[in-house]
């Protein structure tokens, strides 16, 4: 074999190689929820999303993590979409070439890669203690919203980045100022893309388990809350408690629930593509 | 009267984007705050040399060690299942996959980061784990090995996406004079493409390995809550991250030294991961000068 | 049949003795991109040792064409090419023909200076290394070679180990061709080789041009149509993916046979 030949065998090798690392994690994430659906699909019932806790795995239901996860969901978007869009136009349309824009980027930069686990210590000491919220939905709100923020920050401002500064110049020809740009013009052309990064943030938010064990969600509640307030579980908690279970019956359980968070991340994400592409279009 | 509302806008998005000042200052503020107080009841010359973690037990250690060599082995396992795969997608995708199949791909390898870290690790304890059984008999229920494989996993779109992007910006003319001399794609990639976007793999590896350090649900569930000594990846240890875990779970009164060792452990998976991050940070933005 | 006509192709398959005389021969060649036609029913020989140039406005195919004779447009998606391409009487787009000995065969300079950031010796020596030579003794050799041919030797054999970004923009350009010819091709393609330098700089690689024509069959893509006159021995005129004219430089410069031509090289348009 001459060394062209060995080259090229090589070079065709490598090329399924590839393509075998491109499937196979795809593939494993393919079994893996297979054998989800083979164990906890047959454990979806009505009741089992409208049943309380109980302990007994057949007779266990999510309605309270579920409720949990739902009031975390809302109130994390509240809080941190305000905030979080508000910084991510002050950084794209009012921050200045300066140390302070430097520092905030430098800064964004790094908060998005602290682990979660970081943010649930400085929810535990700040929300539940100084701000004595206790173990509250409204304290993992105010944790959970704290970690999506610099993806949503990072979100918007590509959003804004994309919009042509056509539209600004027409705007601003018209003798608007540059508020009345920003809010009539700009946010408009760009909510497409910013909506897409709440989503995606959100999606996050709902499947994070780490910070809100650390602020102290419980792994059973018995009621679903009723007001920020509230004690609360949510679901990958509940799956959590249920996976540290030994009997079958709660990794059935866990199985099942699982379908349910995967379901909702997945819709999520769809979702959120669905914007993307949308959005994408119609900038286009 | 415009002016003052407008002075007002300006004014009040800038506190918004001071408010992640105030959330960076707030994480170091508490963890320094608690670990200092810890580290007037525990010499910290104990806790980075003893071997032993025990604060739960009636004899008390802090070494910190043990959790620290358990978070170090689990990373190692999930960047040696992560860098191979992830920089081969790169790869494949950057140099040899048509433009549709690259287009179709890469949202769904996004995917594998998007499914939450619970479920990871209900895949690790209850599909890996008995797997891997089957071949290495001694493997115990809770181990560093199918939690560090699963992380592994998840991580591959952490280095494929963002090496990926690095690979693609370099730009076509050198591909051009390698293939021109009768070079394969293979030996255009390995000699030229990836030298060239060498910064941009690095900086990608650097995330993917702060990424798993910090990583706490797959470890919680799958890797134990034993700290131990060890590089044994078949036997249950513990990451710091899972220590925490551990201890929010219990009832830690406030005050307590348990509950300040959760912020000691912070502290120094805090620090590793900074420490990361701003390296990252750096390449970055050196490397983005070097294409501008 | 010293003037090589463009009708002479017609007969390119019946009558062999011609053929052995030339180096590079395409007859009825159409390329498409989709549904775009870049190259259209283009039939043309090219002789050994000589140098030709292909002119014509931007967008009118010729370096698309060039990038034929090494099948560097492989690798673009929905490429399409019809037709026959043979160098020394090999059709190059048979399927058991090897990419990679034929790229080793045909060499290519490109428009901007594209070294690898590498050292000047590496970069000159990768072509070998890919080969799979591990001879240190050659390689330094034919890297001396090679750089003395492209007149690059004098001014960097002290710094062979210096990062080859750098050289200025036509000391990059010369190691460009230096890299090209260590792997010692028969033929050389230049695409707008000079386009990118200064007049100084340029002078030097056309005079580099010049000599190497003893040793390689030269064709270059050139905007500038002083360049093509100075330079080359046949010169050809395409215009929208046609080969308008080709002829010898002289002939097409004085006195071209076609309307187009005259009027292109005049000025009038492009």
């Amino acid at each position: 074999m001459t060394n062209v030949q060995k080259n090229r065998l090589k070079d065709q090798l490598f090329k399924f190689w590839g393509i075998g690392c491109t499937l196979i994690g795809l593939v494993l994430l393919i079994i893996f929820i297979g054998g989800i659906l083979i164990d906890g699909l047959s454990r979806i019932d009505w009741a089992f999303i409208t049943d309380l806790p109980s302990r007994k795995a057949e007779k266990s239901g999510i309605w309270t993590p579920l409720m949990g996860s739902v009031w975390i969901l809302v109130l994390t978007a509240i809080i941190s979409f305000p905030i979080s869009v508000a910084a991510g136009v002050y950084l794209e349309e009012y921050a200045k070439k300066n140390r302070l824009s430097a520092l905030l980027e430098i800064n964004i930069s790094n908060l998005a890669g602290v682990p979660s686990i970081i943010y649930g210590l400085l929810g535990l000491e700040v929300f539940v203690r100084i701000m004595s919220l206790g173990a509250s939905v409204l304290a993992g709100a105010l944790t959970l919203s704290l970690l999506i923020l610099p993806i949503i920050i990072v979100a918007t401002r590509e959003a804004i980045k994309a919009v042509p500064s056509s539209i600004r110049d027409a705007s601003y020809a018209l003798g608007a100022s540059k508020w009345q740009t920003i809010w009539n013009q700009v946010l408009p052309a760009s909510s497409g893309g910013i909506l897409t990064g709440v989503i995606l943030a959100l999606s996050r938010a709902v499947g994070e388990t780490a910070p809100l064990i650390v602020v102290g969600a419980l792994a059973y509640v018995p009621f679903a809350p009723s007001g920020p307030l509230d004690q609360f579980s949510v679901l990958p908690i509940q799956i959590f408690n249920w996976i540290s279970r030994p009997q079958q019956g709660f990794i059935d359980n866990a199985a099942a629930a699982i379908i349910i968070l995967l379901l909702i991340t997945f819709v999520m994400n769809g979702i959120a593509v669905y914007f993307r592409n949308k959005w994408q279009k119609k900038l286009q | 009267m415009r002016k003052i509302k407008e002075f007002v806008i300006e004014k009040s998005l800038l506190s918004s984007a001071l408010v992640t000042i105030a959330v960076t200052v707030g994480i170091i503020s508490v963890l320094a705050f608690e670990a200092f107080s810890f580290f007037q009841e525990v010499s910290i010359v104990d806790f980075f040399t003893d071997t032993q973690w025990t604060p739960l037990f009636t004899k008390k250690h802090y070494g910190i060690l043990p959790l620290l060599t358990g978070t170090l082995l689990t990373t190692f396992i999930a960047i040696s299942v992560a860098l191979p795969i992830g920089l081969s997608i790169s790869i494949y995708l950057s140099e040899y996959a048509p433009k549709s199949f690259r287009k179709t791909i890469k949202p769904l390898l996004e995917l594998l980061a998007a499914v939450p870290t619970v479920v990871y690790g209900f895949f690790a304890l209850v599909v890996v784990t008995p797997f891997l059984q089957q071949f290495i008999p001694g493997l115990s229920g809770f181990n560093s090995l199918s939690a560090g494989i699963v992380m592994g996993i998840m991580i591959i779109p952490f280095v494929s996406s963002l090496s990926e992007d690095a690979l693609f910006a370099v730009p076509k003319a050198l591909r051009e004079a390698s293939y021109g001399m009768g070079a394969t794609r293979l030996q255009t990639a390995f000699k030229v493409v990836v030298p060239a976007a060498s910064s941009g793999i690095i900086v990608s590896i650097i995330l993917a390995i702060s990424r798993a350090i910090g990583e706490t649900m797959i470890v919680a569930i799958a890797a134990g809550q034993q700290p131990r000594l060890t590089l044994d990846p078949t036997v249950p240890v513990e990451t710091i991250t899972a220590y925490i875990v551990q201890v929010s779970l219990g009832d830690v009164p406030h005050g307590s030294l348990e509950y300040k060792t959760i912020f000691a452990a912070g502290i120094t998976l805090f620090a590793f991961t900074f420490l990361l991050n701003t390296l990252s940070f750096r390449i970055r933005k050196k490397f983005r000068e070097k294409y501008d | 049949m010293n003037v090589i006509m463009t009708e002479n192709t017609e007969n390119l398959n019946t009558e062999d003795k011609i053929a052995e005389k030339y180096k590079l021969q395409t007859k009825d060649v159409n390329v498409f991109y989709g549904d775009f036609q870049a190259i259209k029913e283009v039939s043309m020989n090219i002789k050994p040792n000589s140098i030709t140039a292909f002119i014509g406005p931007s967008g009118c195919g010729k370096s698309t064409f060039l990038r034929l004779f090494n099948r560097m447009n492989d690798y673009i998606e929905d490429f399409k090419m019809e037709g026959k391409i043979k160098i020394d009487d090999t059709n190059i787009y048979k399927n058991k023909i090897q990419l990679e000995q034929l790229r080793k065969q045909v060499g290519m300079v490109f428009q901007k200076p594209n070294p690898f950031p590498k050292s000047i010796f590496e970069n000159v020596a990768y072509g070998l290394k890919i080969q799979g030579i591990k001879d240190k003794k050659l390689i330094a050799a034919r890297v001396e070679k090679a750089l003395v041919q492209a007149d690059l030797w004098n001014e960097v054999k002290d710094n062979l180990n210096k990062s080859a970004l750098t050289l200025s923009g036509g000391q990059q350009q010369r190691l460009c061709i230096a890299r090209t010819l260590a792997v010692e091709p028969s033929i050389l393609l230049m695409d707008e080789p000079t386009s990118a330098l200064d007049p100084i700089s340029t002078a030097k690689i056309e005079e580099l041009i010049h000599q190497l024509k003893k040793e390689y069959t030269i064709i270059i893509v050139t905007h500038n149509m002083q360049q093509a006159a100075r330079i080359s021995d046949y010169t050809a005129f395409f215009y929208m993916g046609e080969l308008i004219e080709f002829d010898k430089t002289k002939k097409i410069f004085t006195n071209p046979d076609k309307k187009r031509t005259e009027n292109y090289i005049t000025g009038r348009f492009g």
